[in-house]
């Protein structure tokens, strides 16, 4: 697994109770009350068809504080097999996903950010860990992840009048131009932004009606996983996002290859992965977006909406 | 109506939704406020002729201080990012959202349109509105209008009754996303629903100044779009006074636009399915009481069809329930004021006089409040006044044509252009129909259809200017 796998020194769950943000609150006033009152660890699992499930391969992998080293939490360590079902999910929820109106796909992804803001406290601490930040600079992400899907709602109703259109064909001929979804893509999430980076790839492929399996950051997926729920209490439709924790390798690899996987966001591979990954994808022609060196703290333009459209143009004769 | 086998119950909605206070002020500068001259009018249900609320009625003198009021707030609002003005809106849109029922409702006591109208028409079209604009606000560089477009000031917006609501919706949200201020002031007989709005802001945070609400006459309108701190007029209204307006700006560096009255043709051809064709046709002209600037007020049908299409639309108009608008089960509510009906009884008179047949389904009207059966009038030509003149209301005229050629030269024959509809089973003839039709907005097989990304707006004396969609916002920035 990650260069940080191996066994941090103080990693039992008591010492990880004092170190949590509702210890750390009480602060001096109770020694007596933190030996009272134990905390109750989240089990972090996969969200897959709108569900909830550990990986089939019953495999975990520890995942750490990126500064201290620290025990955080066991993560799902998903198999080629839970990719293959995620797949699976993705390709079922096409249909509803894109099929539904701009409207209602802005509506949802605007009620992502409403219950991203309401769970902002968890997920600066979360955030805080998994990339060793300070927290005014993990408050500061999830505060741009909020807005970002914010940015991304505005955008489900808005791309198709700003890259399609009527085109004036020298004939009597009504033409035009409309993009719509390329359908599942598989998505591996930023490796160093575990949640802004991830929300800032994710978004873009949902706005425009394609469904998405996301391989969550290898190192630090926690922020990915906790997502999953936010995403389930959003509106999101069960399967349009499917997340996965793991060696991103080992995930992506089999959805490089999937016949059902319609394009590829190397956002996290590596350089040589990423040539290996775009190879394999070529033999079922997926549209690949390559990894490049990101900003995602900037304003993302338009280019991963458009990454995952197609376009469609209609002509019909005119004439009575 | 013959078949009264399974007679309607009353299913009234409540009202109790609808808190009402004895009065209401004007909104200047976040606060609500008494006329500088203490004077205020009555606003009444036009369903039932009871005075529902109090209003302040602004003269001169405020408008000057809502201008003010407006022109402090623009360079903070202008300079916010876009994201932060987008978030406001997208407040505003949620809140909508939440207190929908009890708008609709307010809405309409006030106009008296039907409950089953303003709860499945104008307030999901209002919510949508607000959010579909507040996604602009950050977006404004990918318009297609420069890499940083700016907003042009403080816009004087002027609406009418038929829509209060919607129209508020069309001219604040695309000002406000853009990074306008506004001063808006509706109609003198529906102020309540932009009273509401001003709460709404409220309860969103909006920085004070930003939407300022005047209920008034035309008095308080004129001396809105006169005032020479107001960079941009928006007015949706009548012809008349949108020429009233043309003529007080010019020579000023205002921009404007303008939503005016239509005469819409509504082009039923040989080959339609004639029952969707009627459905069309009578949403097209009873919607809304036929208070809609884009109805469907003049049918031309193709001659070999007429008499079947007008048996059936005959029988159709005979099922229209005319009455308590907030019976959820009511097509037609109240004419919206005793003027408006005047005037529709006038003109309904002149084209009998002219020699147009009229006919009505047998229809009992309330006793009290402003009513009008809905009614056709048949052998109509193009002279007569029913097929010239905006009558803006349940008052349909039918003209018949031939060729194709023939419903192009009299569809077209008006001064107006805002919208029109089409009818034929053939897709090449729609297309060529539309390109012929002098028209902002041409429905093919549906009518009065609308959409916040769907431009609308006129040509010829229909007005200038589009709301709606990505071209809507060109009318708010300095392009």
């Amino acid at each position: 697994m990650s260069e940080k796998s191996e066994r941090p020194e103080n990693s039992e769950r008591s010492e990880r109770s004092e170190k949590d943000g509702k210890a750390e609150r009480t602060g001096k006033s109770g020694m007596a009350e933190q030996q009272a009152r134990l905390a109750v660890f989240k089990t972090y699992k996969l969200y897959v068809g709108g569900k909830f499930p550990r990986s089939e391969s019953g495999r975990v992998y520890e995942v750490t504080d990126s500064k201290s080293g620290q025990w955080l939490a066991n993560a799902p360590l998903a198999s080629r097999k839970d990719a293959r079902d995620a797949v699976v999910a993705a390709r079922k929820a096409v249909a509803g996903w894109s099929g539904a109106t701009a409207y209602n796909r802005g509506q949802v992804l605007y009620r992502v950010a409403e219950m991203l803001e309401g769970r902002r406290e968890q997920f600066v601490r979360e955030v805080a860990e998994a990339e060793g930040l300070s927290k005014a600079r993990a408050a500061a992400a999830v505060d741009a992840a909020v807005d970002r899907w914010v940015w991304y709602a505005g955008w489900t109703d808005k791309i198709a009048q700003v890259v399609g259109g009527a085109n004036p064909v020298a004939g009597p001929f009504f033409n035009l131009s409309t993009p719509e979804p390329t359908g599942v893509v598989a998505v591996l999430a930023p490796q160093e932004s575990s949640l802004l980076g991830l929300v800032s790839v994710l978004a873009p492929v949902i706005a425009t009606g394609n469904t998405a399996v996301v391989v969550a950051s290898q190192r630090a997926p926690l922020p990915a996983l906790s997502f999953g729920e936010v995403l389930a209490s959003s509106d999101v439709p069960s399967g349009v996002v499917n997340v996965l924790s793991g060696r991103t390798a080992e995930l992506a690899a089999p959805l490089a290859a999937h016949g059902d996987v319609n394009a590829l966001d190397l956002a996290g591979a590596d350089a040589d992965l990423a040539v290996e990954l775009e190879a394999a994808a070529a033999d079922t022609l997926k549209r690949v977006r390559r990894p490049a060196a990101e900003d995602w703290a900037a304003e993302p333009g338009t280019s991963r909406l458009t990454a995952w459209l197609e376009t469609k143009t209609v002509w019909h004769p005119i004439g009575v | 109506m013959a078949n009264n086998l399974f007679p309607y119950a009353p299913a009234p909605e409540s009202r109790a939704i609808v808190d009402l206070a004895p009065s209401y002020g004007l909104f200047i500068d976040g606060e609500f406020a008494d006329a500088a001259d203490g004077t205020v009018f009555k606003t009444v249900s036009p369903a039932t002729e009871e005075v529902l609320a109090e209003v302040a009625r602004a003269g001169e003198a405020d408008v000057d201080r809502a201008v003010r009021a407006a022109r402090r707030a623009f360079p903070g609002w202008a300079a916010l990012p876009g994201a932060e003005r987008g978030k406001y809106l997208f407040r505003i849109a949620r809140i909508l959202q939440e207190r929908a029922r009890e708008l609709a409702v307010l809405e309409t006591l006030d106009n008296g349109k039907p409950i089953r109208e303003t709860r499945d028409v104008d307030l999901p079209l209002v919510a949508a509105h607000f959010f579909y604009y507040a996604g602009w606000a950050d977006k404004l560089g990918y318009a297609g209008f420069g890499p940083a477009p700016r907003p042009l000031g403080v816009a004087g917006q002027v609406i009418p009754w038929n829509f209060p609501l919607l129209m508020l919706a069309w001219k604040i949200a695309p000002a406000l996303a853009t990074g306008n201020t506004v001063v808006l002031k509706p109609a003198e007989t529906t102020p309540l629903s932009a009273l509401f709005f001003a709460d709404v802001c409220r309860q969103a945070g909006l920085p004070r100044g930003v939407v300022n609400i005047l209920p008034g006459y035309g008095d308080a309108g004129a001396a809105l779009v006169a005032h020479e701190g107001v960079d941009k007029v928006a007015f949706t209204g009548s012809t008349e006074v949108g020429r009233a307006i043309a003529r007080s700006v010019a020579g000023t560096g205002k921009k404007v636009t303008l939503e005016l009255g239509g005469k819409a043709a509504n082009i039923v051809f040989d080959d339609a399915p004639i029952d969707q064709a009627v459905e069309g046709i009578v949403n097209g002209i009873f919607f809304n009481q036929g208070h809609v600037c884009c109805a469907g007020s003049r049918l031309l049908v193709q001659e070999s069809v007429q008499d079947e299409l007008l048996e059936s639309l005959k029988r159709r108009m005979g099922q229209l329930r005319v009455g308590d608008p907030l019976d959820k089960n009511t097509d037609i509510g109240a004419i919206n004021s005793a003027e408006q009906l005047a005037r529709i009884t006038a003109l309904a008179e002149a084209g009998e006089a002219e020699g147009a047949r009229r006919w009505s389904p047998a229809c009992e009207l309330p006793s009290a409040g402003y009513w009008f059966a809905p009614t056709l009038f048949t052998g109509v030509t193009q002279a007569h006044r029913v097929a010239r003149e905006e009558i803006f209301g349940p008052v349909l005229s039918v003209l018949t044509f031939r060729t194709p050629a023939e419903a192009v030269e009299k569809a077209n024959n008006t001064p107006y252009g805002l919208s029109a509809g089409i009818w034929t089973e053939k897709g090449s003839r729609i297309l060529s129909m539309a390109n012929k039709l002098r028209a902002g907005v041409v429905w093919a097989n549906t009518f009065n259809k609308f959409d916040p990304t769907s431009p609308f707006g006129g040509y010829k004396e229909s007005g200038y200017g589009r709301e709606g969609g990505r071209h809507g916002l060109e009318a708010y920035l300095d392009v």
